[in-house]
């Protein structure tokens, strides 16, 4: 009997191999073709003269030399960094903020959540183009407030001082909503005895918001500040939508960058070494942002 | 005096919050309101929050000068396509990884979730180069050269995200929180693995289902750089990509730039509204665990 049950068992365990290999291979399959390949050719194209019609040429660090003299990849590489310099922060602080007003207790909570999160639903481009409305010099809704307060506002997307600036609070608006959440769900797991005994001893919100919200909170800071860097690094459809890199260049960002001379002139072996530069400094930021918030990856895991 | 506390810190509380949401909504508003108004109203001097006179001009205009029926059942095939393809393909990995043993198990799922953290910079020109080369389909010969592969297809949309590793990630942890005895009691019986798989548990996971179709439609339903990067042809145009357009072609058309906004996003809205409670709640908890 035993004997029966055994063997049963083991044609079952013969089985699910097979199933579970089967069920999982067209996914695999697409892993190979659309991450692993790609991980690999964007290393190997960037040596390349590569421009999808003709044959591709090894010519080793040229790309990246030019690169270094392009004066376009220096103004779109520190455009994009002045953009992760402002969006990254703001983004963190109000999603931060909005979090602690939503994590109180007060009737009506659920309403303004949808309320703070429906910008994200709207896309990136039909987000930037209400933007575009709003911020217009004469008749957009933010210069016309501005105005009641005395204040001259600038001519935002049409100057090169403030067009970056305005890309970036339009983004903030956009995006929050899905970071909010994530810390929403991180003030969850912070017990409610730990917030109760600093209360008696005395603690006032300040206090407590330091020595008990923040460090409660230290894995979810790491994964919104990570998904913040990547996102910023990475901007292209504000730019796209609202200035086209303009005026004066003041928002050409790398990635605006690479699609010009990579699809638009196909020059696929100078716009990979400019793709791989990024990811490397994105790796770089990633890697201070985990010291920055002081989390332990392997502690985690 | 302690009740009196109370309501102040409630009634800043709710000043707060009115306040955080009139900056979320109002640009929606707005959006609505000045696709209904007037043009010679639009660019008036002086601030008028409802429009003195209602008008469907704009709407009219923008339905004239870009094709947004194609573009959004363009859109509704990308979001789709993606969306089904998602699901099945997900679920499918999602069990095997939750309830399936198999020889690296685990290896192959964390390799498979590996593709989270590739940028989608790396990417994109990879991608570009691999679908061009798409052997026998679109003029290319065996090897893939001489024609343009799947380039300007909506197969180059959707393949190369047909099976994200969210999806994966997300029926992974719901095939693994389901109850398994039922399945064990069928495996008994004589049942079928596909058979278990497709009677037994995935009834049983049709909520998670259902919040992997919403993110997964809203995310190629709001996709933008890579159609822009691999359609060419205006009648291919995702929605995403034909507001670009419209807004570059028209730049000081504010009324009809509206409308085309909201034609846009009004889908993604409304399954948004229906749906709130499951798309919040599924997109934290998919990020979190």
């Amino acid at each position: 009997m035993s004997h029966v049950t055994t063997r049963s068992r083991g044609t079952a365990r013969h089985f699910q191999q097979r199933y579970g290999y089967a069920f999982i291979a067209i996914p695999l399959f697409l892993f190979l073709v659309f991450t692993a390949v790609p991980v690999v050719l964007a290393l190997g194209t960037g040596f390349t003269n590569y421009s999808v019609i003709g044959r591709a040429k090894w010519i080793g660090l040229a790309n990246f030399r030019r690169l270094l003299a392009d004066p376009f990849f220096g103004v779109a590489l520190r455009n994009t960094l002045v953009y992760t310099a402002m969006y990254v922060p703001a983004g963190l602080l109000v999603a931060l903020g909005c979090a602690l007003v939503l994590n109180l207790k007060h009737r009506g909570v659920t309403v303004y959540r949808v309320f703070f999160y429906i910008p994200v639903v709207a896309s990136t481009v039909a987000s930037a183009t209400m933007w575009y409305w709003l911020l217009n010099p004469t008749h957009g809704v933010i210069n016309v407030v501005l105005g009641w307060f005395g204040v001259n506002g600038p001519a935002w997307l049409y100057s090169s001082r403030w067009a970056m600036t305005a890309i970036v609070m339009m983004s903030v608006w956009a995006t929050f909503g899905t970071n909010m959440m994530l810390f929403l769900a991180g003030l969850q797991y912070i017990p409610r005895d730990l917030h109760e005994a600093a209360m008696i001893d005395g603690a006032g919100v300040i206090r407590r918001f330091w020595h008990v919200t923040w460090p409660g909170l230290r894995r979810t800071t790491f994964f919104v500040l990570l998904l913040l860097i990547i996102g910023a690094m990475q901007v292209f459809d504000q730019a796209y939508v609202l200035t086209q890199g303009g005026p004066g260049n003041s928002t050409i960002t790398v990635v605006y960058y690479i699609y010009t001379p990579g699809f638009g002139d196909l020059r696929m072996g100078y716009a990979s070494a400019m793709s791989f530069v990024l990811a490397v400094i994105i790796l770089v930021f990633s890697v201070l942002s985990n010291r920055l918030t002081g989390h332990d990856l392997e502690a985690a895991s | 005096m302690r009740v009196k506390h109370a309501r102040v810190r409630a009634a800043a509380w709710y000043v707060a919050a009115t306040l955080i949401s009139v900056v979320t909504v109002f640009p929606l508003v707005w959006t609505v309101l000045t696709s209904v108004r007037p043009e010679s109203e639009i660019l008036s001097a002086g601030f008028r929050f409802l429009p003195r006179a209602l008008t469907l001009d704009n709407y009219r205009i923008a339905f004239r000068e870009v094709p947004f029926p194609r573009y959004l059942l363009n859109s509704l095939i990308l979001g789709t396509g993606g969306t089904l393809l998602n699901l099945v393909l997900g679920s499918l990995a999602g069990y095997a990884f939750a309830r399936l043993a198999f020889r690296f198990r685990e290896q192959l799922f964390w390799l498979l979730i590996s593709a989270m953290m590739v940028p989608g910079v790396i990417t994109m020109i990879p991608w570009f180069l691999i679908l061009h080369g798409v052997p026998l389909v679109g003029g290319n010969d065996l090897l893939g050269r001489g024609g343009v592969g799947l380039i300007n297809t909506f197969w180059a949309v959707i393949l190369p995200g047909a099976a994200g590793p969210f999806a994966t990630f997300m029926m992974r942890q719901q095939f693994g929180s389901v109850d398994g005895a039922f399945a064990e009691a069928a495996r008994l019986d004589g049942a079928g693995e596909f058979r278990i798989f497709a009677r037994i548990y995935l009834p049983l996971v049709k909520p998670g289902l259902a919040v992997l179709a919403i993110l997964t439609f809203q995310a190629g339903w709001n996709n933008f750089l890579w159609p822009l990067i691999v359609l060419n042809t205006a009648d291919m145009m995702p929605i995403q990509v034909g507001l670009a357009v419209f807004r570059q072609q028209y730049e000081t058309a504010y009324g009809p730039l509206m409308a085309g906004t909201l034609i846009a996003c009004v889908p993604v809205i409304l399954i948004f509204v229906f749906f709130q409670r499951w798309i919040i709640e599924g997109a934290t908890s998919a990020a979190i665990k």
